[in-house]
């Protein structure tokens, strides 16, 4: 049954912007929430035209590559020296990175 | 002929016959590109040292005549998301801005060793999001043709300076069409090679599942020659292809008599700019000239490419995204963070342009706990569905021929305000990436002034025959010699 | 009043003794390094545009576990993204296996430790991944160290099928001592080679329904296994007794207070977005490789344990003892099949002193200085009577300490068991002549002055008395003096 997109019907309200924001630990105000959302939802509600096709038993394509089973021996390679990877690293204490405090979230 | 507007075949012909070294080659291009690029912009970073010093090593090369390949000596330039060891890579992010990496794709290793010399790299869309290389955090880049239009994106940059001869060469990477269509709007051939025909190790991922780099070159001869050098199975990347690489060169002189041209009748329904569908028309009506069968095709699903490449683009770009953090590398803000998810949620809200933005949300949202049946796994399910398509369709037929674009260049700004009128502007390029199919776009005329491009589409591992078929398409038109005149 | 079991389910984390890390060529000994941050490289560090390719020694050993674990090993499998941020999580994201694992649908038989019965335990799942980096705590900051990043871990699932602490403990040292056998995990807790976490509920008895459960995190010893759990179940009990409800949290173990903390409430429950890691294409395991891996199984504890109970007449308990550990097992073996003696005497040396010497200087059973063969001719000195017991425990001293063999030890230092009666009667009769009083306060009952006498006896030879034939004169002596 064709769906109808004259109207749209999904709906992303600012609390579920601020917890997708949040999911991607990304900052936003209020104000930019209440901007993304009708974007958002309007983006999504475009993309449900999928409801429109049946899949029924039609398996993800992630399962049907055609590549299987890659693999490498349990060889040592040489790693990379420490000054290369700490002349990126933004704040770092000797041989250590260093990030601000960390409280128990994981 | 100025020595910044030869081909790769041009130049090798006159580096091998020592009648121009690779210094001055190098030093042509330099020059040019500080002219032009001040009004292209299609330059993040220019490699002046690095490159008349890689120079210096080709033409040992060429005076030794060990080692000498199709690529050696000649300058190029790359799109900002390929990792560059000691060459500032910032997918045109403010996050990578002074983002100096310390290793070399897999890509940018094969070109060392085959001696090309890397001028400098491309401005893109951020992160790859985008169709018009608007998206850059930096600068828009202009079409060459039309200084006010774009580029095209989001491989813009790199299509640009091949139009402007800004390089004889570049490397672009298509996940949507990030090839094909820029190189549409600015009159220059790029290919997307098979998903897997080009090791992915270093080039910094938008769709794991979608992202190809590939050649983007003055002809399908240019394209060959590049193509030959990237090619094969790398070990670092575990979705590389062990499929053996094939002299695309000597491919391309093999005829295409007798080769079936399927036209997909879905690509030629309402929304096309007449001007473009007409060089199309020709260009078929050329195709059958040089004894191709043309027939009629149904790609069925066509219209839900769409949806299935932007569901799981937004899913996986958001996790590959992730690892921007302000932790290890790039930018990282911490004033009054008073904890490391402070940290997280500034340096991220800092770094990100508004579209990665929306990008990444979309993304935690299509895959969250209560959506994942509906968005995440019914695009994947109707990807199997696109796929068969192209299966059905290339039972019948070796390739097809369709618009890389519906319209010509569009003016800068015109299609900013609303992100989801830049998403249906893809949507005849979409549809072959979550299918892992290779698709080629050639010049093939002009609307209203401004290029033209085709797509060939070929099945899995025939870009060998794409290649053939631009080639002979080549030979018998010149739209890809034309040079834009590049002034304000 | 009702009374409440507790169902406790255990998740066990086993970094895998691989050379490399699981998706690249870095070097996986971390905890050997001594340096921080130089066993790394852009794909454990997660730098942009790296990419993971799949460690075939850690899927051997991950499907070695399963078989072990009686688990059907999935003939397909596929690595999944598990989303979160962490500052130890390079790349925002863990790979790891959601949908397909390596083995799934398996079981353990775990003896109570009454002895009484067993338990099987199912176990759900056992999956590879890779582990996190490793972050210090400091006062307004904290540091990492990137050297742990990406090394295989397996995580082992079990369904929640213990309802005694004492279950979760037999489980979780059967799980421990198994993967020693294997050689997979060097069950080095303390290091962090091998953590728990438990799920606890309670329920009435009797009921079969499933409560609110709460899980405690990063457990790194079978005591705060046992000490938390016990705790959390107590905590639940009180609660539903006392009207309340049992929140879902995660929880920590807090072993100087001897409490759980609550990490995280239920709003902040991490939603991973799991899919499929497009960058590793699925992973078939063939059910040659299967077979192939498992003939690659040695004898398992269980199975061996229940041999040596057979073939050597132990006890349950002392077999138990015996093959806790794979190399234990094996030295006794070893040291049976060159020894005369019998396997209870050769089982009380190895267990008795052989242990103790072992335990007391930190030993490595792999690289011991006394090998088998040394231990047996020990034991076949003393049961041969040519030492007694005393001599024997000295001679062990030396073994241990010079590496030489019994025989050549006994005789540099002369240690050779004397039993000559005629010799022991004449210091039998020196030690009555000299402790007139010992003998009156033994003829006048005081049984005790008996073994002090029996220490002169062995002061007076250096030791070297056979006590057999010295307690046996030295009674007949004594008897002797009472009937004058």
């Amino acid at each position: 049954m064709p769906k109808n997109h004259a109207s749209q019907t999904t709906i992303i309200d600012i609390n579920k912007v601020k917890y997708v924001a949040h999911l991607v630990r990304l900052g936003i105000t209020e104000e930019e929430a209440a901007v993304f959302s009708p974007q958002l939802a309007a983006i999504i509600d475009y993309f449900n035209l999928l409801n429109e096709v049946e899949t029924g038993d039609t398996p993800p394509a992630s399962e049907t590559s055609t590549i299987r089973s890659v693999m490498r021996a349990d060889d040592v390679q040489p790693s990379m020296p420490r000054q290369d990877f700490l002349k990126n690293v933004p704040h770092q204490d000797g041989e250590f990175v260093q990030v601000p405090q960390v409280f128990d979230e994981e | 002929m100025e020595l910044h507007n030869l081909s790769i075949r041009e130049a090798h012909e006159l580096l091998s016959k020592k009648q121009v070294s690779s210094a001055e080659l190098t030093a042509a291009a330099l020059k040019h590109i500080h002219q032009t690029d001040a009004l292209i912009h299609a330059f993040v970073t220019v490699s002046d040292e690095l490159a008349l010093e890689q120079a210096r090593l080709a033409d040992e090369r060429l005076r030794s005549r060990e080692g000498v390949t199709l690529l050696t000596g000649i300058p190029f330039a790359v799109k900002d998301c390929i990792s560059t060891k000691g060459v500032c890579t910032t997918c045109s992010s403010k996050i990578l801005e002074n983002y100096i990496p310390q290793y070399n794709a897999t890509v940018m290793d094969r070109l060392a060793e085959a001696g090309a010399v890397l001028v400098g790299k491309h401005n893109m869309d951020e992160f790859g999001m985008g169709s018009s290389c608007e998206n850059s955090a930096f600068f828009s880049t202009h079409n060459p043709w039309d200084l006010e239009r774009v580029p095209g994106g989001s491989s813009g940059g790199s299509a640009a300076s091949v139009a402007a001869s800004m390089g004889a060469f570049a490397l672009g990477e298509d996940t949507g069409g990030s090839i094909r269509m820029p190189a549409s709007f600015c009159n220059v051939t790029g290919l997307k090679p098979t998903y897997g025909r080009v090791s992915r190790y270093g080039l910094i991922a938008l769709v794991s599942s979608f992202d190809s780099i590939g050649p983007m070159t003055r002809d399908a001869y240019d394209c060959a020659a590049v193509l030959q050098v990237i090619a094969g199975k790398d070990p670092h990347d575990a979705t590389s292809l062990l499929a053996p690489v094939p002299d695309y060169i000597k491919g391309l002189e093999k005829p295409i008599k007798g080769l079936r041209l399927g036209i997909p009748k879905e690509y030629f329904q309402s929304g096309i700019e007449s001007g473009v569908e007409d060089s199309i028309r020709e260009a078929i009506r050329k195709f059958e000239e040089l004894g191709m069968e043309i027939r009629e095709i149904s790609l069925p699903h066509t219209k839900y490419g769409l949806p299935v490449y932007y569901l799981i683009l937004f899913a996986e770009a958001s996790a590959n995204l992730a690892r921007f953090d302000g932790v290890r590398f790039g930018l990282s803000v911490t004033e009054g963070a008073e904890n490391v998810i402070d940290m997280f949620l500034q340096t991220r809200r800092e770094g990100f342009g508004p579209e990665v933005k929306r990008r990444i949300m979309l993304g935690a949202y299509v895959l969250s706990a209560g959506y994942y049946d509906a968005y995440y796994l019914k695009a994947q399910r109707v990807r199997t569905l696109l796929r068969r398509d192209f299966e059905a369709a290339f039972e019948q037929c070796d390739a097809l021929v369709a618009p890389t674009c519906p319209t010509t260049a569009f003016k800068l700004g015109e299609k900013t305000d609303n992100p989801l009128t830049m998403y249906l502007s893809d949507i005849y390029v979409v549809s072959t990436n979550p299918a892992g199919v290779p698709a080629l776009s050639v010049p093939c005329g002009f609307s209203n002034g401004m290029p033209v491009g085709m797509q060939l589409i070929g099945k899995h591992l025939s870009e060998d025959m794409l290649l053939r078929i631009g080639h002979a398409y080549q030979s018998v038109t010149d739209w890809h010699l034309k040079r834009p005149v590049v002034a304000k | 009043m009702t009374t409440y079991e507790p169902v406790i389910g255990l998740e066990i984390h086993a970094e895998l003794l691989t050379k490399s890390k699981m998706f690249c060529g870095c070097s996986a000994a971390y905890s050997e390094a001594p340096a921080p941050n130089t066993l790394i490289c852009p794909v454990c560090i997660g730098l942009p545009g790296a990419m993971p390719v799949v460690n075939k020694k850690a899927v051997e050993q991950a499907i070695l576990v399963g078989l072990a674990l009686n688990c059907t090993i999935n003939p397909m499998n596929q690595f999944a993204r598990k989303n979160y941020f962490y500052p130890d999580l390079p790349k925002g994201y863990q790979i790891s296996q959601y949908d397909l694992p390596v083995a799934s649908d398996g079981w353990l038989e775990i003896a109570e430790d009454s002895g009484e019965g067993s338990l099987r335990v199912r176990i759900r799942r056992a999956h590879l991944e890779e582990d996190t980096a490793k972050l210090m705590h400091q006062d307004k900051s904290a540091l990492v160290d990137f050297n742990r990043a990406g090394v295989p871990l397996l995580e082992v699932v079990s369904e929640p099928d213990m309802h005694s602490t004492e279950a979760a403990l037999a489980y979780a040292t059967m799980v421990r001592s198994i993967l020693r056998y294997l050689g997979v995990n060097s069950g080095d807790m303390e290091k962090g080679a091998l953590r728990f976490e438990a799920n606890i509920s309670v329920r009435p008895v009797g009921s079969q329904e499933f409560r609110t459960r709460t899980e405690i995190k990063n457990l790194n010893s079978f005591r705060a296994l046992m000490r938390a759990s016990a705790y959390e179940i107590q905590r639940q009990t009180r609660l539903y007794e006392s009207g309340c409800e049992v929140v879902q949290e995660t929880l920590g173990w807090d072993d100087v207070r001897g409490v759980t903390v609550s990490q995280r409430s239920k709003e902040e429950a991490h939603d991973y977005r799991y899919f499929p890691e497009p960058d590793l294409p699925p992973l078939e395991i063939s059910r040659r490789w299967v077979e192939e891996t498992r003939d690659q199984l040695p004898e398992l504890p269980e199975a061996k344990s229940q041999r040596f109970v057979s073939a050597f007449g132990l006890t349950v308990k002392e077999a138990k003892r015996l093959t806790s550990e794979k190399a234990l097992a094996d030295y006794f073996e070893k040291a049976i099949s060159l020894s005369r003696s019998p396997a209870k005497i050769i089982n009380n040396w190895i267990t008795g002193e052989f242990l103790r010497y072992v335990n007391e200087q930190g030993l490595d059973l792999d690289h011991l200085p006394v090998p088998p063969e040394h231990l047996a001719g020990l034991v076949d000195l003393v049961t041969g009577k040519t030492i007694n017991e005393n001599s024997a425990k000295v001679v062990l001293k030396e073994m241990f300490e010079t590496g030489q063999t019994p025989e050549a030890i006994v005789e540099a230092e002369n240690l050779a068991q004397v039993s000559d009666e005629s010799y022991l009667e004449q210091v039998v009769a020196q030690i009555l002549k000299d402790n007139p009083q010992e003998v009156a306060s033994y003829l006048g009952g005081k049984e005790t002055v008996f073994q002090w006498m029996m220490g002169q006896a062995a002061r007076l030879t250096k030791g070297k008395a056979d006590p057999q034939v010295a307690r046996q004169l030295l009674l007949q002596a004594l008897e002797k003096a009472r009937n004058k």
